[in-house]
């Protein structure tokens, strides 16, 4: 039976935070995947093609602003944790109910 | 508390820091609550313990309420023709006795427990947010007490608990009934949902050392499920009642078919939470059996990695079966039979905490306490409950059983004779812990027994009139069918269950009497149980342990008293008395009592009650709210000015110097 | 006496008198100690926000499941400006940054920057706000209004729920920025700026979602 410890180690941030200058260059990152959206919704192409490219677009932006700014890339393995959860189960489910109401093949 | 230091030390913001941050005086207009005694220390208490009775408390009361709904639903439909309640009735009578049971009973007696017992069986001296805990009991007592006064305001709830669009719009419901049922489920949600954040970073973050989370009792980690289900859930539910909602008083289009709405969409909404909403319901109660049968059998719970993992499973897979609930509705053959598949998965988790169960009975030395009686009772009647569940599972027979008595008698069978008889052997079990005095076994056998005799005598027959065609939901049905017989015998069954409350009932106002005349004082250990929480006294003190205990088996409690010889049959190695706490509180910082959270809570009814009738008591109610938020967010959880406990010792520094010697002379003791 | 106690002996509540003056860590049963080192206020927020992430996807589900089924009146698809709503992303997505430089600031002690960061962002909430309602009102104008068809309300529902929040973010800011004005946002509570950050940003993300899901994709 070993002797639990009694001095628990403290979760310090060892990491420094990125910098103002930082922050500001993700910000025009930023920018400019929103103006690459925009763009793209002026350019006459398949719906198909379009949605994927938006979709990866805001998925970059989300990422980002998760990681950089909330972050999450950084700190404690725990926060990570019950964010994911909740947003994988909200996908999930709810495109489970979409694909139930045939959103995504032919509903009008 | 040490005047010599610099007067930065008093304030709200007062850090624990340097001389570098600059004094700040407190800001208060109240003074921070301090009595200990009396209905007031009872409001502003912020204690997971008091917030835990609490909860108990105002269950039981709802369950009365909801009980005598049953006794009118089942004294409509003793006779065929019955005249008791006419239909209009009938649906509001059957619709609160749903929403009662549910929201107001089963679910805030799981949480009773879970805020009693959880802090207590990490170790830990209070859950993480204390005031949002007492908040959170604040919060649905008034949306409960909110969702009731329906029944003087024009008629309660009658779209069923389910509450199907369109049914529920105004021209179908045209009184004020499913708004009532919409803003107090809103309400009754923010208090689970900010319960269940509380308790999952009390149950993260709070352990004691040494606690890891594969020695957290089962009871614990079925909590941890739940609340992970709850904070989850809770959303999905409140999306659909804020549709209903607008739908009903903006004229907004959600569920208007006319408009090109869906009314599917509710019932996705609905059943996305509502099927994690049947595992919030039992998973506690599964919890409280396994802490009950390993310690009335003399053995551990069999297969604990079992136990954790399949309430896990049962968690995740919890999400993946809502459909089953519309297998009749129109979602198609290919939803059909992929939520059937996935349905019949989920019983096989709850199958192997049954097996590990019985396996920890096998072989112990068992003692059918009432408490244990409970426990078996729950592993009986869920085992029929599922059973009757996984014959739903099956789409084909269940278009047959949907929409009939056999489906009610399921679920009554899973909930009633579940969850219920699950808490009830919580209640005895616990209750020496909680209150410091045993309930009656003798008064306890009583109650076990005829409200054992008295669900099945009211709900085994549902099982043979839905298979014979009677359809639930009506309010009543006509002679020549066959159902009369065994509607009245449920009629009966459900005076027996009437009889057994009040029995228990008479055993809390008895034992507590008997226990006050004759000066009876249960010791920190009356069962010779397992858990930590037995390792304090009871009552349990307000500031639960001294010093916080350090943890290095499951069942730390048991270890401590019982080691094992050659063949791994328990051996005494220390008295009780040498390993439990004396309750001594000294050097204790606990948090303190606020006002806030009742105020917060207060707020939220009257908002609701004027969306429906006046927008200005809206504004009036949303002040109240801010002016609550606000002072909660601003005021210290712990006083500055508040002593240390109830045995204040200051070795290093002298007390502080009174401000007036001649009067510290004047109050001298007499 | 048994290891477990002299060690549970060693965690009794150190005497009133060493709590005060001097950095203090706490222990096991004090305010403040926490088995894992994180923060119970930081946790509770991203529990909260994982659990807004099923409200949000709900009312998002609501408006992809409605977008095409409107029997009368012009869609939201039919009204959009998108150079406008463009401009207004952009702000809110600069917003998230002033957020987070005065979360910055606030950790460098750099308590009149964290002031300014703290007001811009609040004002660059505000400004998507009125950008918010200037565009509701011009859809109004132009026919679509709450109870039009379901599309119309699925999107004001949306939009609106967003908006919401978004508003109480700005009350929280504008409360943090009273607090630092009258000294009571010292560096050592720069986690409470960071919660409401986390706050901020969540906020922030779910409009990256809605404008593309509900602005950009047809």
């Amino acid at each position: 039976m070993s002797t639990p410890t009694t001095e628990l180690p403290r979760v310090e941030h060892e990491h420094t935070h990125p910098s103002d200058a930082q922050y500001m260059l993700i910000a025009l990152f930023l920018a400019v995947v929103t103006g690459a959206e925009v763009a793209l919704y002026y350019v006459n192409m398949d719906f198909l093609p379009y949605a994927i490219l938006l979709s990866i677009l805001m998925v970059v932006k989300f990422s980002t602003v998760v990681m950089f700014f909330m972050h999450l890339r950084f700190d404690s393995r725990l926060f990570r944790w019950v964010f994911v959860s909740g947003l994988v189960l909200a996908v999930i489910v709810y495109m489970v109910v979409l694909l139930t109401f045939h959103v995504f093949n032919g509903r009008v | 508390m040490a005047i010599i230091e610099a007067p930065e030390q008093t304030g709200p913001l007062a850090l624990p820091g340097g001389p570098s941050v600059p004094a700040v005086p407190a800001m208060g207009v109240f003074a921070r609550p301090g009595q200990t005694k009396g209905w007031r220390s009872w409001v502003t208490s912020v204690d997971h313990k008091r917030v835990g009775v609490m909860y108990g408390t105002a269950a039981i009361f709802f369950f009365i309420i909801g009980g005598i709904e049953a006794l009118l639903i089942r004294l409509q439909l003793a006779h065929p023709n019955g005249t008791v309640l006419n239909a209009a009735q009938y649906n509001q009578v059957f619709t609160m006795h749903g929403i009662t049971m549910i929201f107001l009973v089963v679910m805030p007696l799981g949480a009773a427990l879970m805020n009693y017992l959880m802090p207590l069986q990490i170790g830990a001296r209070d859950v993480a947010f204390p005031r949002l805990n007492a908040f959170s009991f604040w919060c649905f007592l008034f949306g409960g007490l909110f969702l009731n006064t329906s029944w003087f305001l024009g008629g309660a709830p009658d779209g069923g608990w389910f509450a199907y669009a369109p049914n529920t719009n105004p021209v179908f419901s045209p009184s004020h009934g499913m708004d009532f049922y919409a803003l107090g489920l809103i309400i009754t949600g923010i208090a689970s949902s900010v319960g269940a954040i509380n308790l999952i970073v009390t149950v993260i973050n709070l352990r004691a050392p040494g606690m890891t989370l594969f020695k957290m009792p089962v009871f614990t980690w079925m909590g941890f499920v739940t609340q992970l289900l709850i904070v989850f859930a809770m959303p999905v539910i409140t999306v659909a009642l804020f549709l209903l909602l607008f739908d009903r008083i903006f004229g907004a289009n959600f569920f208007e078919v006319r408009a090109g709405a869906d009314p599917l969409l509710w019932q996705h909404l609905f059943w996305i939470f509502g099927h994690p909403e049947v595992y919030i319901l039992i998973l506690p109660a599964f919890g409280v059996v396994s802490e009950i049968i390993p310690v009335f059998s003399r053995k551990p719970i069999f297969g604990y990695p079992f136990m954790v993992f399949s309430g896990i499973a049962i968690g995740f897979m919890g999400w993946g079966v809502w459909a089953h609930h519309m297998f009749a509705s129109g979602v198609g053959p290919f939803s059909v039979a992929a939520f059937s598949v996935s349905t019949m998965f989920i019983a096989v988790p709850t199958g192997v905490k049954i097996l590990n169960w019985v396996a920890t009975m096998y072989g112990g030395k068992l003692r059918f306490t009432v408490a244990m009686k409970f426990a078996v009772g729950l592993v009986a009647m869920f085992t029929i409950g599922g059973l009757s569940g996984v014959t739903h599972a099956v789409s084909p027979s269940d278009l047959q059983q949907t929409d009939t008595y056999y489906i009610v008698a399921h679920f009554h069978y899973v909930i009633f004779g579940g969850a219920l008889l699950g808490f009830f052997g919580g209640m005895y079990f616990w209750w020496p812990k909680v209150f410091g005095y045993l309930l009656s076994e003798r008064l306890g056998n009583w109650h076990f027994w005829l409200i054992l005799i008295g669900m099945n005598l009211t709900f085994g027959p549902m099982h043979i009139l839905g298979l014979e065609g009677q359809p639930r939901r009506t309010y009543t049905y006509k002679p020549g069918y066959g159902y009369d017989v065994w509607n009245l015998i449920e009629t009966i069954g459900a005076f027996v269950i009437a009889l057994s409350i009040l029995v228990f009932l008479y055993n809390i106002v008895k034992s507590r009497a008997v226990a006050k005349r004759d000066n009876l004082a249960v010791g920190p250990d009356p069962w010779d149980a397992r858990g930590i929480e037995w390792m304090i006294p009871s009552p349990a003190p307000s500031h639960n342990y001294n010093p916080v205990p350090v943890i290095t088996h499951l069942d730390d409690f048991w270890h401590r008293k019982y080691g094992e010889d050659e063949r791994g049959r328990p051996v005494r190695i220390a008295e009780t008395a040498e390993v439990v706490q004396d309750g001594d509180a000294t050097g204790v910082h606990l948090p303190s009592p606020s006002y806030w959270p009742i105020v917060i809570a207060a707020g939220l009814p009257v908002v609701a009650y004027g969306i429906i009738y006046n927008i200005g008591l809206a504004l009036v109610g949303a002040f109240i709210v801010l002016v609550g938020v606000y002072g909660l967010g601003l005021e210290p959880s712990t006083d500055p000015d508040a002593g240390h406990g109830p045995a204040e010792h200051h070795d290093e520094t002298p007390p502080p110097a009174p401000a007036e010697p001649d009067k510290a002379e004047e109050v001298a003791p007499a | 006496m048994s290891t477990v106690e002299s060690t549970a002996e060693t965690l009794r509540t150190p005497p009133a008198g060493q709590q005060h003056g001097g950095h203090h860590q706490p222990q096991p049963g004090e305010h403040g100690w926490t088995q894992t080192g994180v923060s119970n206020e930081k946790l509770g927020m991203w529990v909260f926000l994982g659990s807004e992430c099923l409200l949000f996807g709900g009312l998002i589900s609501t408006y992809l499941l409605y977008k095409h089924t409107a029997v009368q009146g012009p869609r939201p698809h039919d009204l959009y400006d998108i150079p406008f709503t463009s401009v207004s992303s952009f702000v809110l997505l600069m917003s998230s940054m002033t957020m987070v430089l005065a979360l910055a600031a606030l950790q460098r002690g750099d308590h009149h920057r964290t002031r300014v960061w703290l007001v811009t962002t609040a004002l660059l909430g505000a400004t998507f706000i009125s950008g918010q309602v200037y565009e509701f009102m011009s859809f109004v104008k132009e026919g679509m209004g709450y109870t039009t068809n379901t599309a119309s309300s699925a999107f004001f529902t949306l939009t609106g729920f967003h908006g919401v929040h978004v508003s109480i973010g700005i009350v929280m800011l504008l409360s943090l920025f009273v607090m630092s004005l009258r000294g009571r946002l010292p560096q050592e509570k720069s986690e409470v700026v960071e919660i409401v950050g986390l706050y901020w940003h969540f906020v922030d993300i779910v409009w990256i979602l809605i404008f593309t899901v509900v602005y950009l994709i047809p």
